[in-house]
């Protein structure tokens, strides 16, 4: 199956080390702007009730704005207390100033934003 | 040979302290030793979800029997620790067995201060410290009911809150002339009062309880030293803590309300380490030694004990966290939002509900209160952690984007 990537920001729009919250359907995402280069991620802490997206960027971490655990923005790993579940991560695709995501990873893509 | 690392409490900070153990290598003989029945659990649902009933007291688990024996972890319990030998480098527990340790953590924690006041220990007045007296509590929880919250801090807010919203009519009685005085600067207290008192409980501030009696239809009478008379049917007492300190002072080690403790976790004694509501250690951000008596201080410090009884170098002196959910709204703090060296400065949200108080001394940023404010919130993070000047204007302007700063 071929990737089909489709826009879901302005690079312009992510401010460098901070996040942007992302709805594709159902889903909740965090994107992040880790020195020019974008990573996504869930939305929801994998141990709170918390949004990643409200949380702080130190060391190329997401630290929870709820109880300070941490995930590897690149990789997702949970690297603080009291995180242990890792958080997903997504492919992330920047053309043109236009941030892009794969829709293979999601259930329930917008056609009108897909980019071939 | 390998050492043997013994952890006494088994509370969020003792069993942080046992798991790090084993996270950071240790391949020796780790003893956790517990007061209580239930393995490690943390506190803060215990006036919240648990009270209320949606938190099942599982939930609550950090490390679950399960996973302690995964990671060989010796979880004795209920038992308690009796004394330390510190010449034999033995503990001696209530069982009468005694354990050998190399390293020792303490994480005893600390128990609700007591009503010491005539009809303070009546059937129908409790206090809020383990899961057990949060599940007695909850039971008489009935709409209708009526409750005192004695004590206008955390624990009193967020009981009198849970409370509220099932239904009881409930009074707050605080001997201060604000809520939660020790920790906000006043201006949050007046929000902390304004929003409870929108919700309907009546708040008692400048007042102090004579006793409490019984009356003549099962239920409780708190006389105010006023002449003023409150009926209830339960009455809640949150009005500190006292730490569980009397092991390590019988044993000798230096305490001060606390077992005092450096940035690497060590007590008085070099093969003895401390972590938890029950230390007193320096905070750089209140400048001055403190119990934090937190969530975070719990686990974080638990951490960093086990890391320095492993011989590996730490410098623990956090940034203070703190938060409280009342009627589903989020207050959380950072750094020392009360500080006598500095001033308050308060940020109204650009959204109504949003509100915030930061602390500044002439020109840096001491610490922060915030309500329902998580982004602006992150923003005074990164200003705290990263000590650069600030303009008070700038904080006080909502339309201004602290991202700018």
């Amino acid at each position: 199956m071929s990737n089909e990537w489709f826009k879901v920001a302005e690079l312009s729009e992510i401010r460098v080390d901070r996040t942007r919250l992302c709805r594709i359907g159902d889903q909740v995402l965090c994107l992040y702007n880790l020195d020019g280069a974008i990573y996504a991620t869930d939305d929801l802490c994998t141990h709170g009730a918390a949004s990643l997206a409200d949380g702080f960027i130190e060391n190329g971490e997401i630290v929870c704005p709820l109880h300070d655990g941490r995930f590897c923005i690149r990789t997702g790993k949970a690297t603080g207390a009291p995180c242990t579940i890792d958080i997903k991560t997504y492919s992330v695709k920047v053309k043109d100033g236009a941030v892009l995501l794969d829709s293979t990873e999601f259930a329930d893509v917008p056609h009108d934003r897909t980019i071939p | 040979m390998s050492q043997s690392i013994v952890v006494i409490g088994a509370g969020q900070a003792g069993g942080w302290a046992a798991r790090t153990l084993r996270d950071q290598g240790h391949d020796g003989r780790i003893v956790l030793v517990g007061r209580e029945c239930r393995p490690p659990y943390e506190r803060p649902p215990l006036s919240k979800g648990i009270l209320d009933g949606v938190t099942a007291p599982e939930a609550a688990t950090i490390f679950a029997k399960s996973v302690l024996e995964q990671l060989a972890i010796e979880w004795r319990a209920p038992v308690e620790c009796l004394s330390i030998d510190r010449g034999k480098r033995h503990v001696l527990l209530s069982d009468r067995s005694t354990i050998a340790y190399d390293k020792l953590i303490l994480c005893t924690g600390g128990r609700a201060r007591p009503l010491s006041l005539p009809g303070g220990n009546l059937p129908g007045v409790f206090q809020l410290r383990s899961m057990e007296d949060a599940l007695a509590i909850a039971a008489r929880l009935e709409p209708g009911k009526r409750l005192v919250a004695v004590g206008g801090g955390w624990i009193g807010l967020e009981v009198a809150a849970t409370a509220n919203m099932r239904g009881l009519d409930v009074t707050i009685v605080e001997a201060d002339a604000r809520l939660c005085a020790r920790t906000v600067p006043p201006q949050a207290s007046s929000y902390l009062l304004s929003l409870h008192e929108q919700h309907r409980t009546q708040v008692l501030l400048g007042c102090d309880i004579e006793r409490i009696e019984p009356d003549s239809a099962g239920g409780l009478v708190v006389v105010l030293k006023d002449g003023r008379v409150l009926p209830a049917d339960i009455i809640v007492a949150g009005i500190g803590l006292l730490p569980n300190d009397e092991l390590a002072r019988d044993a000798g080690l230096e305490c001060r309300g606390g077992i005092i403790v450096d940035t690497q976790c060590r007590t008085s004694d070099e093969r003895i380490f401390a972590a938890g509501d029950v230390t007193l250690a320096y905070n750089h951000w209140h400048d001055r030694r403190l119990r934090l008596e937190s969530w975070q201080n719990a686990q974080d410090q638990g951490i960093a004990a086990a890391k320095a009884a492993l011989g590996i170098n730490i410098q623990y002196d956090p940034l203070p966290r703190f938060w409280s959910d009342q009627y589903g709204i989020r207050i959380q703090m950072l750094g020392c939002p009360n500080s006598e060296r500095g001033i308050p400065i308060v940020r109204q949200g650009r959204e109504a509900g949003h509100f915030m108080v930061f602390c500044v001394d002439s020109s840096r940023l001491l610490g922060a209160f915030s309500v329902n404010a998580a982004s602006d919130l992150r923003e005074a993070r990164r200003i705290l952690m990263s000590g650069r000047p600030v303009a008070p204007a700038a904080l006080a302007d909502p339309t201004f984007d602290l991202a700018d700063l």
